[in-house]
């Protein structure tokens, strides 16, 4: 199978490979897939003042796999949370051309997205309701 | 040396220039039909094609009349097993093969399942071997063939055949033997192995594509077939069709060639397959063997690598021709059912990677390979969530994977 120019380019020059400590602050970390399956996607953001400002990946999976989780991290960096919600897997499709067989891996990077966000999303929820109590138990 | 590597001779390999020299005279001044009785360009036609049987009988240890040409291993495994039944049903409706086998008996198999044919698919050990004991456990008085492979096509493991054969003779069944991958690479004697039929073909030994043949026994038992291509009563009425001369000549000079080098070949190639196995193993962790330490083809190379999958894998060497059980490189999104067989985990099945050497790798391209695969793996590990994981100390075993 041919892969396009983009797919080669994001596998020999992945970007945003890499971990967070899951722990941190303002750290959202969504895993999908299994290995059964031929793809794991862990896709990592970290969010300032509602903002993405960096993010990270790993995938064990097919070149496609590797190069829609790459772009994904690409195009999490700058987005508000609320924005990142919107990237579609038929986006990922477009912009590196990925063939019918390959659309699942661009489906498991906006599940990874979406995984990464809730997780976010929780701990941010989590995290404000500590405060509160630790606010009002010292008020 | 020259770009790509070709590292895929289990999937076919070069017609050696010695073939092509010995068939080029047969496409223009030496056109004969072979059938045509009468005249001199038939006579011609006639005596290369008388030629290259007893070539082929010879390296079998088998008689020249004993030769079926086909077009290929397939056709062969077709005539095989659907000739046999159809010869036989009156004597019963079962016949024994084993999980592993080429698609080409599996799929013959399974047509005739829709038959009303019985089929038990034997199980494989975890290097891929059938138990002869398995095989004389599944016969019953309504056996009328078994069909196991010589050598298997993805991990090369080399089946028990010679117990197996006498299993058959014992118990008086039809065994055939799908030999595609080892005619050529190691001896095949089709007495001592005690098999009725044998399917193989010229493109697995350096030959051209278009041509192999089934061996059938005519003495002890004699053999019978219905034929599946009706026509003018060529090769003794199994397989009509006007032979492809240029073809049974190729394939005849092949042969001629394997039979004067198998010894020195298989050695030198055995050399390289275990400099390549050493080379990997030696410069990465957690890369697993599959199939059968020793007894395997001398060119074949199966193995994983834990934690890359086999698609990016390939994608990562693409200057080398090689092949992967991983699912990806399929039409059906499964991984490799051999493998599976074996008791290899879908996650490794995913990262195995077929090496096949053959007559014209070099000792300079096996280094090559070693090198780009290392730097390959070592690419993908790092980005790869298993690897890190694993590193982490976490047993990927015990996780909740949100399968897909």
């Amino acid at each position: 199978m041919a892969y396009s120019d983009k797919v080669i380019d994001h596998y020999n020059n992945p970007r945003n490979v890499g971990s967070f400590k899951k722990e941190e602050e303002g750290v959202g970390t969504g895993i999908v897939g299994a290995p059964e399956c031929g793809d794991v996607m862990k896709l990592q953001i970290k969010v300032e003042q509602d903002t993405i400002v960096d993010a990270r990946f790993k995938t064990f999976g097919c070149g496609s796999a590797i190069a829609s989780s790459s772009l994904a991290t690409e195009w999490l960096k700058g987005k508000t949370v609320h924005e990142a919600g919107g990237i579609k897997n038929t986006d990922i499709v477009q912009e590196l051309n990925l063939p019918p067989v390959k659309i699942h891996c661009s489906v498991l990077a906006e599940d990874a997205i979406k995984a990464a966000l809730n997780d976010y999303q929780k701990k941010a929820a989590h995290e404000s309701e500590t405060e509160k109590t630790a606010t009002s138990a010292g008020a | 040396m020259k770009l790509p590597v070709y590292m895929d001779n289990h999937s076919t390999t070069p017609c050696d220039p010695r073939v092509v020299t010995a068939m080029l005279p047969y496409f223009t001044e030496k056109f004969g039909n072979a059938a045509s009785r009468n005249h001199a360009f038939g006579w011609e036609a006639e005596e290369a094609v008388d030629q290259a049987r007893k070539h082929i009988a010879r390296l079998l240890n088998a008689d020249a009349k004993e030769i079926v040409f086909t077009s290929g291993a397939t056709e062969s495994d077709n005539l095989a097993l659907k000739g046999v039944v159809e010869m036989y049903k009156e004597k019963g409706d079962h016949i024994i093969t084993c999980s592993t086998e080429h698609r080409a008996i599996i799929d013959s198999a399974k047509s005739l399942e829709k038959r009303g044919i019985r089929v038990t698919y034997l199980p494989v050990d975890k290097t891929g071997r059938v138990d002869p004991d398995d095989v004389r456990n599944a016969i019953t008085d309504k056996t009328i063939l078994i069909s196991i492979m010589l050598a298997n096509n993805e991990i090369g493991t080399i089946h028990p055949v010679n117990a197996i054969g006498s299993i058959a003779k014992e118990k008086g069944v039809l065994f055939h033997c799908d030999a595609t991958q080892g005619v050529g690479k190691i001896p095949v004697d089709v007495q001592a192995m005690g098999v009725d039929l044998m399917s193989f073909t010229a493109h697995k030994l350096y030959g051209p594509k278009g041509i192999g043949a089934l061996y059938v026994r005519r003495k002890a038992p004699r053999v019978r077939l219905v034929p599946m291509i009706d026509g003018g009563g060529h090769e003794r009425g199994m397989r009509s069709g006007t032979l492809p001369v240029p073809l049974v000549v190729g394939f005849g000079k092949a042969i001629e060639l394997c039979a004067q080098e198998m010894s020195t070949e298989s050695v030198r190639m055995q050399g390289l397959r275990d400099h390549l196995q050493d080379g990997i193993m030696g410069a990465l962790e957690e890369v697993y063997l599959n199939g059968h330490p020793t007894e395997r083809l001398p060119g074949n190379l199966n193995v994983s690598f834990a934690y890359v999958e086999g698609e990016a894998l390939l994608m990562g060497v693409k200057e080398i021709a090689l092949s992967s059980g991983s699912a990806c490189t399929s039409a059906t999104l499964e991984p490799s059912y051999v493998l599976r067989a074996l008791g290899v985990g879908s996650d490794l099945a995913h990262s195995s990677i077929r090496f096949g050497l053959g007559r014209f790798t070099t000792r300079e391209e096996v280094d090559y390979t070693i090198d780009r695969m290392v730097k390959a793996v070592n690419h993908l590990r790092a980005m790869s969530p298993l690897y890190e994981m694993a590193k982490e100390g976490v047993d990927l075993k015990s996780v909740q994977w949100a399968a897909h």
